[in-house]
């Protein structure tokens, strides 16, 4: 019933791949580009779950903004800022614990938890590359 | 120890995963080419169904799992917990409806902790269309949620795109409308606990003999203010027959010919002891 759907047709922006340097792909670290990568997403869902977080924090920041002012997700979002960079290195697992206690995710458990957890995953990042895309070398 | 790194930038991120949808768009149209079919997900074309009586809620369902036209199932649960006093009927992809309830009874029980208050109906109602819509329907689960909280009893019907209603009796599956033609003849506002039992299980029994994706047993679940009632099977309406003839032999009928024993002689090469902890 479903699966005719899955194969989406319908092009969209956003799917493209990371851009290097003086904004050209970047071919040596994520290979060559298709036209119908960038282009078709895989999935109805991708584009919607790539940025599903992203557009919640809009939407409420911009809620709290109407119904308490400019201070109130000014403030948060300054401590989300502060909380994001108690993290270990990159290429580590890092608990994000104050992250997600601001957040509200420590009290609440969706796909994110339970499948294709982070820290169980069989493949691990270069520590070099990671680090040089961290500190902006790359 | 070594493990295989990958040459990414950023880290991985958790939940759904796309990155096998095109291969597999590939795969099936090969597939598809030679003939064959690619295997189907497992539904549970189903009949379920609720009530809202004097007291409480009634939910009711069947028993059967279909794998397209085989039945996978003939015994499955389709009534599952969601807190001490909410409890949902799941109609569709048998594994979504199975994730789904478990998460949202995972979550109610975290938001019940941090509140220190009974769940509401209400609450896990929001949970769930939240979540369903936000997956656009790919996720198909269609949810009859029945439960008994400070302000009632409450029942919702949940479809797979998001979208719920709140009714004093509602049915899903394959076998809703059968069970809806039940309702409607005989459902009445404020019924004792026993009329309201026998009608859904009138309802459901009405979906499994009159739908092919319905079958087997009926089970029930009575919740009211501080008692839940989970009764499985609460009656077995398609019992398999029992087998009238014996057709296993008697010893002798075989006439013994000639009988030889021999003795293999094993002779003790090594024994070894090994203790079991049993503390």
């Amino acid at each position: 019933m479903l699966t005719g759907l899955l194969y989406c047709s319908v092009p969209v922006t956003g799917m493209g791949q990371q851009v290097g340097a003086y904004g050209v792909q970047d071919t040596l670290r994520s290979g060559f580009s298709s036209v119908k990568n960038e282009l078709l997403p895989s999935h109805a869902l991708e584009l919607s779950e790539k940025n599903f977080q992203l557009n919640q924090d809009k939407m409420n920041f911009s809620n709290l903004r109407n119904i308490q002012g400019l201070h109130a997700p000014l403030k948060l979002q300054m401590e989300y800022r502060a909380a994001r960079q108690i993290q270990r290195l990159p290429f580590l697992q890092s608990s994000h614990l104050a992250l997600d206690t601001l957040k509200g995710n420590d009290e609440s458990i969706s796909f994110e938890d339970i499948l294709n957890d982070p820290s169980q995953s069989e493949m691990v990042g270069e520590p070099h590359v990671m680090m040089e895309y961290k500190l902006g070398l790359m | 120890r070594k493990m295989a790194t990958l040459s990414v930038c950023q880290p991985q991120l958790g939940g759904f995963s796309f990155e096998n949808c095109k291969r597999n768009a590939v795969l099936e149209a090969e597939v598809t080419k030679l003939g064959c079919n690619v295997p189907s997900a497992r539904k549970t074309g189903t009949t379920i169904c609720g009530v809202v009586f004097k007291d409480g809620i009634v939910l009711g369902a069947d028993t059967r799992a279909t794998e397209g036209m085989i039945v996978a199932d003939k015994n499955c649960s389709k009534i599952h917990y969601i807190s001490p006093n909410i409890y949902c009927c799941g109609a569709g992809t048998a594994a979504d409806t199975e994730m789904t309830t478990q998460i949202i009874s995972s979550n109610l029980e975290l938001h019940s902790l941090s509140t220190s208050r009974l769940p509401r109906v209400a609450t896990a109602n929001r949970m769930l269309k939240q979540m369903l819509f936000r997956y656009q329907g790919h996720i198909g689960a269609a949810l009859v949620l029945g439960g008994v909280d400070c302000n009632g009893p409450h029942l919702y019907s949940i479809y797979p795109h998001g979208s719920t209603d709140k009714l004093p009796y509602v049915t899903m599956g394959s076998g809703s409308l059968a069970a809806m033609a039940v309702f409607e003849d005989r459902y009445k506002q404020d019924m004792e606990e026993e009329d309201a039992k026998r009608l859904v299980r009138d309802a459901i029994a009405a979906g499994i003999f009159n739908d092919l994706g319905s079958g087997s047993n009926i089970d029930l679940c009575v919740i009211t203010k501080g008692r839940v009632d989970y009764l499985r099977p609460h009656d077995m309406a398609n019992k398999k027959g029992v087998r009238t003839g014996n057709y296993k032999y008697k010893q002798g009928t075989t006439g013994v010919l000639t009988k030889s024993v021999i003795k293999l002689d094993l002779e003790v090469v090594e024994e070894t002891v090994q203790t079991m902890d049993t503390s």
